[in-house]
């Protein structure tokens, strides 16, 4: 117990271990690199390897394959780097790959600001890979959230056998804070589910579409497979229609299904409130200052705050909207999270959006003017 | 060893080989069953990992395990397997083409020396995707994109990986009789090992350019190309070596200490203090100690810097909040406190000062000819003092000076956040810089 001044980097860092993690592969990248420098401080003391990879595909390669051979892992990068990571996300989905991708936003496109925050990341993680299927990520506000969210990542992972992204921003990963990491409640560490030995091993075996396959790492009790080709229960290529089908709806379900498990979300809701403000990531502490404030003057006000952005929090979502008029929806970005809100939003329910991509924080006095709360 | 003894490697359970007529790859994978009957290593500990092409149809007809991963990245799932399980056996195939997309993994896996077997499958094109050419295609070669002949010229793939330190090398034809053993003998390689097999297209390659066997073995002639195994120098494999280097380094995890709250301050609201100064003045590091040094008085804080990315040079500003509550918006807006140390810091953060409000006091090295500004400006004579307690102290002095003016916290909380996070020589420096500091105002 006791307090430290800690980079959201290191949080992150130190939520990986806290999870078990035991491999990291990465390539360096503001404002991504500290994790990088952590990771190769933390890992190799307790048996595990970090390594700076030749670039990101061969981040992704390298993780991916620990992932399947029983290591806990992680990688991190920024914008930039998430663009070279694509093709091996789908990789990850359709091996079922437990992992923990972490992005630490920066201002885009391109290489854009190395050094400045934003969160125009929003939808490109909802859409990383060809395929479209369901995609995971949560979203840290604070320091202590940075390492709470990254070790929940790891149980995310492990349960639904997925790879999982912490979309962070440069405002947390290094910006520091005072924080006690003990202090942070924890959820029970999740354990990989593993074929008993003796039994016969199918990679993608289940029986409903939402259950998650147990798994056999490589190296392990049984022999492995992995194919980033269309396959059956067994990991052997197929052509079947129907077996394709129902591979891609096991895939979608497994994640889509377990949407309501996945919500993590703070609601600070008011009885009779009119307006709600949503918000996620270091703008949803602009968002608590606006409430604070609205609230100073006697009047009601509802927020809801988002830590898990896919899959979307829908029954949270609709919860919170319901019986207001209006949605206020503040983001570092040109309005990404906004349309998930519009298609939620009930018919005559005005949703704002107050963003901003300049590299500055959307202010409480912005939401207070543009969400007409003056 | 297993006590089972492994006739063959290969499963006739998904059927034939994929391959064409007269395919290349399928001698090529006869071959790796062949030496895989010799070493009879227990098929658990053994994976086939291929990429995506004609040859990654293969790592399925295995009964060892199977890993089919993206075009031209076979060596990085490869070495990811081998970096988290040092004990297995790990052989990626790979042809041509992914030579070419995936180039910077072979040359980084033969500069490792990770402990995996590379089997290239060197046909000359790419046969799955219809016969386009590839890294290795010969000049003059007639493929689906260079249908007047190849005007580029081909790669020496062994060339290639031996001057990136592989440590084990061999070049020959997919039909050298020797090319099982010689498979054989790479497994057993603790380090890196390669093998180049030249073999034929059926389909596209070889009636395109009339190549048969004969014509093969001519190729490797007229390129001067040396056949065998071309170097075998082995050393330390990077996982022993990792290890190694790791066990002997100074890697030691710094401890981490915890600040509990030790003094009272006398902060009422979020109070935001900016320091600006240039490159090697100290300042992120010395804001890092001030913010530690309001926890150490029941505040909370948070930092953020601003510097350029090429960090020894220009301006380098910290930004600190120090607070009673929970700081949510970590923007400062309207700074409490402005600290300028140095021109590079003032050039930086000039239009910000012109427009400080006045509630806010400047405090400001006396030499730095300021903007108009509406804040109360405190002149000091940062440079000169710490030209006596040392010129990496300035930061220390700067701060100091203004805890003393303000009161925010006690000063002496400032000097248990240098002792309890600064090694010794430093922390004694800057405790004496913090007492010139404490003194600029009092007097
Ligand atoms: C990223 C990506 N780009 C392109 C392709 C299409 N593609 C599939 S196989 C292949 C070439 C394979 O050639 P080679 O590695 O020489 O294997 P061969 O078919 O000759 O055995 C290409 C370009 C792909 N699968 N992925
Ligand atoms: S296309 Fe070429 S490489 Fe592919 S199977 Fe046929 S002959 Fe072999
Ligand atoms: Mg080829």
């Amino acid at each position: 117990m006791g307090r430290e001044f800690l980079e959201g980097n290191e949080a992150i860092a130190r939520g990986a271990m806290k999870a078990g993690c035991d491999f990291f592969a990465g390539y360096p990248i503001t404002p991504a690199s500290s994790i990088l420098h952590y990771m190769l401080e933390l890992v190799p003391a307790i048996g595990g390897t970090a390594i700076q990879a030749e670039d990101e595909i061969a981040s992704m390669g390298f993780c991916i394959a620990a992932a399947m051979a029983g290591r806990k892992v992680l990688t991190a990068t920024s914008g930039p780097g998430i663009s070279l990571y694509s093709e091996n996300v789908g990789l990850a989905i359709m091996g079922e790959t437990p992992m923990v991708i972490v992005n630490i936003q920066r201002q885009g496109p391109a290489t854009g600001s190395a050094t400045k925050g934003a969160e125009g990341d929003i939808q490109f993680t909802r859409w990383v890979t060809s395929g479209g299927l369901p995609i995971v990520a949560l979203s840290p506000a604070t320091v202590g959230e940075a390492y709470e969210l990254t070790y929940r990542a790891f149980n995310i992972a492990e349960q639904y056998r997925t790879p999982v992204f912490i979309l962070a921003n440069k405002e947390i990963g290094v910006t520091r804070e005072s924080v006690d990491l003990d202090a942070i409640e924890l959820p029970p560490l999740v354990k990989r589910k593993k074929v008993p030995k003796g039994n016969e091993y199918l990679p993608h075996y289940f029986e409903r579409l939402t259950d998650v396959p147990d798994i056999s790492d490589f190296g392990g009790n049984h022999i492995a497979r992995f194919t980033t080709s269309t396959h059956d229960k067994t990991a052997y290529l197929t052509t079947n229609p129907e077996i394709i089908q129902e591979m891609i709806d096991h895939y979608a379900a497994k994640i889509d299904e377990a949407a309501d498990d996945m919500a993590l979300v703070r609601e600070d809701l008011e009885d009779g409130a009119e307006t709600l403000i949503i918000s996620y990531g270091i703008i949803s502490r602009s968002a608590a200052v606006t409430v604070q404030e609205v609230r100073s003057r006697g009047e009601k006000i509802s927020s809801l705050v988002l830590q898990t952005l896919w899959p979307v929090s829908k029954a949270a979502i609709t919860k919170a909207m319901d019986g207001v008029k209006k949605v206020i929806v503040p983001e570092m970005n040109m309005g990404q999270y906004l349309l998930e809100i519009e298609r939620l939003a009930p018919p005559g329910v005005e949703v704002i959006g107050v963003d901003r991509m300049d590299t500055k924080l959307v202010s409480p006095a912005e939401i207070l003017e543009k969400g007409g709360l003056l | 060893m297993s006590a089972t003894e492994y006739k063959t490697y290969m499963t006739d359970k998904i059927g034939p080989l994929p391959f064409c007529p007269g395919c290349g790859h399928h001698m090529l994978i006869k071959a790796l069953d062949k030496a895989l009957i010799k070493l009879q290593l227990d098929p658990k500990n053994v994976v086939v990992v291929t990429d995506i092409g004609c040859i990654g149809l293969s790592d399925r007809y295995f009964i060892t395990n199977a890993f089919h991963g993206l075009h031209g990245r076979s060596i990085t799932y490869a070495c990811g397997l081998k970096l988290a399980r040092p004990e297995l056996t790990v052989i990626a195939l790979k042809g041509d083409g992914g030579c070419g997309i995936g180039g910077t993994h072979l040359l980084n896996v033969a500069r490792r020396n990770i402990g995996i077997t590379l089997l290239v499958a060197n046909n000359f094109n790419y046969g799955m995707t219809g016969g386009q050419h590839s890294v290795t295609t010969p000049t003059g070669g007639v493929t689906s994109t260079t249908p007047w002949g190849n005007v580029e010229g081909p790669m020496d793939l062994c060339g290639t990986a031996i001057a990136a330190g592989a440590a084990w090398v061999y070049r020959g034809t997919v039909f050298d009789k020797k090319l099982p053993d010689m498979l054989a003998q790479a497994i057993e390689q603790p380090g890196f090992a390669m093998l180049d097999v030249w073999e034929l297209c059926t389909a596209y390659y070889s009636p395109r350019n009339q190549i048969k066997k004969k014509e093969l073995e001519a190729l490797l002639d007229s390129y001067g190309f040396k056949t065998g195994l071309l170097v075998d120098n082995p050393r330390a494999e990077y996982s022993v070596h990792y290890r190694e280097a790791y066990e002997t380094g100074k890697s030691v995890i710094k401890k981490k200490t915890k600040i509990d709250t030790k003094f009272d301050n006398s902060v009422r609201k979020q109070t935001g203090i900016v320091i600006a100064g240039s490159a090697g003045q100290k300042i992120k590091s010395t804001a890092t100690l001030f913010a530690e040094a309001s926890m150490y008085s029941g505040l909370d804080a948070t930092q953020k810097d601003d510097y350029p990315i090429t960090v020894m040079t220009g301006h380098s500003i910290a930004e600190i909040i120090v607070s009673p509550e929970r700081i949510d918006y970590t923007a400062i807006d309207e700074p409490d406190y402005f600290i300028v140390i140095s021109e590079d810091g003032l050039r930086r953060a000039r239009a910000r000062i012109e427009k400080l409000p006045e509630t806010c006091t400047l405090y400001a090295e006396e030499t730095l000819e300021l903007p108009d500004t509406k804040a109360r400006i405190v002149r000091l004579p940062l440079n000169e003092t710490a030209k006596k307690v040392g010129r990496l102290s300035i930061a220390v002095v700067a701060l100091s000076a203004v805890l003393v003016d303000t009161g925010l916290f006690p000063v002496e909380a400032f000097g248990t956040a240098i002792s309890a996070f600064q090694k010794k020589k430093i922390a004694d420096i800057n405790l004496k810089a913090m007492e010139a500091g404490s003194e600029l105002l009092n007097a």
